[in-house]
């Protein structure tokens, strides 16, 4: 426990990405048709789940539960 | 006009979770008398349940009803529930797993046992709990609207609707306790993930694609005008530091059996957010598929009707019985979670302390059905159902409040209390042998602490750090120091207070 706290500061990445509209509340670049505004948002819920688990894997992963 | 077909589908399909609430109740043998059991199955629940358990608590009414309506309404502010969801799991990642080792450590089973003990203070524990049971409250009252909703749009007249909601919760909940909800959770979720996975392929197939959806959606409801990005964030940040605040998500948590149970819970639930984002998109299609809300509850009913347009009707039912039942699984859980509160907190606390666990269970069912009376109390609350949401978002403004006492308390060791005394003290003496320290080296530094006690009259009404800070080095602060010291040598519980902190902290880590 406590293994590789730091790790944990890559969290604050998806808070910084989302939590500050003007760097999404647009509609362009589309892709597919979809808006900038709601693409990005789903890459984020993507990349955020990807994010979490890889900080699981860091600091819990190779213990049992 | 009532659909004959849906409704054998819906209530086949109710009758059958309704059979597995009750064999739940049979589950993993425990005394449903005793409230431990009752409101937190023992403590046992591993990563599979809590994953269901939680995951259940997030995807509602809400998710379902609440926030495409908003989409549809408001267009692309409805979609602040998606950063809502990409950031509360890092968030429980963070704070949760020690909440847990707490609780168990001390044997707590709400956020009120907690700062009870943490701040020595039975007033503000009081507060926490009426707090958690009234903003509980619209939250539930959310959950049943969505399932009256449901029901409305099956053909029924929204007072039956509305009726029938509250008595399949109330019986429901009565009889089974946290392990219905735990167990039909799982019937719930995978029907839930039938039925997005079909409403994303066959909705847009048959609107045309999802860019002919956003083509039929006005350009102003896509995106975020500038004067809505502080509102847009704040909604999305609130939401997510108050949902863990709840009694439900709470009891939720406490009731897995370890801290990597939560932790890899936290990591894998994010896989929910995009099917949410998936959820808020229904509003849009609603939008282009022409869809005409109706009376009483407006845009809320947008999703049901969509469902009827464009599945057949077997399949409709199914989805609407999805909806209901994923709204009926968490008004129960946030139901006992509102009773557990209650009963430990308020009624053992302050009205009868000498009850016996096998009464406590039984008040903390009764409390469980008065709460969902409050609850549709606030659905007569003529105004607030316009959009369902206000709902949430109320419940969340109120929950929030809770925030200082039981998040930040679980990390700043010196914010108020008992334990918090004897860091405040620590910390004070600190500064005050720090001028002794710096005094061999740096020569000048009585006459910085002289200047410094010229303007202390100014500082009086300030924080006791600074004004210890200023103090220090001065005879002032020395003799105030020894006073400390003595009043600390005279109370006789200090010692054992300083142990029994130690030992929490030990906790901590």
């Amino acid at each position: 426990m406590g293994r590789r706290r730091w790790v944990a500061l890559v969290l604050v990445i998806p808070f910084i990405a989302v939590l500050w509209p003007p760097f999404y509340a647009a509609l362009q670049p589309e892709w597919q048709g979809i808006p900038y505004f709601i693409w990005y948002q789903f890459l984020w819920a993507i990349i955020s789940a990807a994010l979490t688990v890889a900080v699981y894997r860091v600091q819990d992963g190779g213990e049992s539960r | 006009m009532i659909h004959w077909d849906e409704i054998v589908i819906f209530v086949a399909l109710g009758l059958f979770v309704t059979g597995v609430g009750f064999a739940a109740g049979r589950w993993r043998h425990g005394d449903l008398d005793l409230i431990e059991e009752w409101g937190l199955a023992g403590r046992r629940f591993g990563t599979i349940v809590t994953w269901f358990l939680l995951g259940g608590d997030l995807y509602t009414a809400y998710t379902f009803v609440a926030v495409p309506a908003l989409v549809f309404g408001s267009g692309a502010l409805g979609l602040f529930a998606l950063p809502y969801t990409i950031i509360v799991y890092p968030l429980v990642f963070l704070i949760m797993p020690r909440l847990w080792q707490v609780a168990r450590n001390r044997g707590y089973v709400t956020a009120s046992d907690f700062v009870k003990d943490r701040f020595d203070s039975r007033t503000l524990a009081l507060l926490i709990a009426l707090t958690g049971i009234l903003a509980t409250m619209p939250y539930i009252a959310l959950q049943i609207l969505g399932i009256a909703v449901v029901i409305q749009a099956l053909g029924i007249n929204i007072e039956a609707a509305l009726i029938i909601a509250f008595l399949v919760l109330a019986v429901f909940t009565y009889v089974s306790g946290l392990r219905a909800p735990a167990l039909i959770a799982i019937v719930k979720d995978t029907m839930i993930w039938i039925t997005v996975i079909a409403a994303i392929v066959v909705i847009p197939a048959k609107l045309g694609g999802f860019g002919a959806v956003f083509a039929a959606v006005p350009v102003a409801k896509l995106t975020l005008p500038p004067s809505l990005f502080a509102g847009y964030s704040t909604l999305a940040l609130g939401s997510a530091l108050a949902l863990f605040l709840y009694p439900h998500a709470v009891t939720g948590t406490f009731a897995s059996k370890s801290q990597h149970v939560i932790k890899r819970n936290a990591a894998f639930l994010p896989a929910y957010s995009f099917l949410l984002g998936l959820i808020a998109l229904l509003g849009y299609m609603a939008i282009a598929a022409g869809i005409k809300p109706v009376a009483p509850y407006g845009a809320n009913s947008v999703v049901p009707q969509l469902f009827q347009f464009a599945f057949p009707s077997w399949f409709a039912g199914f989805a609407l019985a999805a909806i209901a039942i994923g709204a009926l699984v968490p008004a129960s859980i946030m139901s006992i979670a509102a009773a557990n509160l209650f009963c430990r907190n308020i009624y053992r606390e302050y009205i009868r302390p000498d009850v016996t666990p096998r009464e406590e269970a039984q008040v903390a069912k009764i409390a469980s059905l008065v709460v969902k009376v409050g609850a549709v109390g606030f659905i007569l609350i003529p105004g607030l159902t316009q959009y369902a949401i206000t709902l949430q978002l109320a419940g969340g403004a109120w929950i929030l409040q809770t925030l200082p006492a039981v998040f930040l308390a679980l990390y700043v060791p010196w914010l108020g209390g008992r334990h918090g005394e004897r860091h405040v003290l620590a910390r004070c003496q600190w500064f005050q042998q720090l001028p002794d320290r710096l005094s061999d080296r740096r020569r000048g530094w009585d006459e910085a602490v002289h200047r410094l006690r010229r303007v202390r009259p100014q500082h009086r009404g300030g924080g006791g750090l600074e004004r210890d800070r200023t103090d220090g080095g001065g005879d002032a602060g020395g003799a105030r120091a020894e006073r400390r010291g003595l009043r600390a040598a005279a109370v006789p519980g200090q010692q054992r207070i300083g142990r029994e902190s130690r030992a929490s902290g030990d906790g901590l880590i």
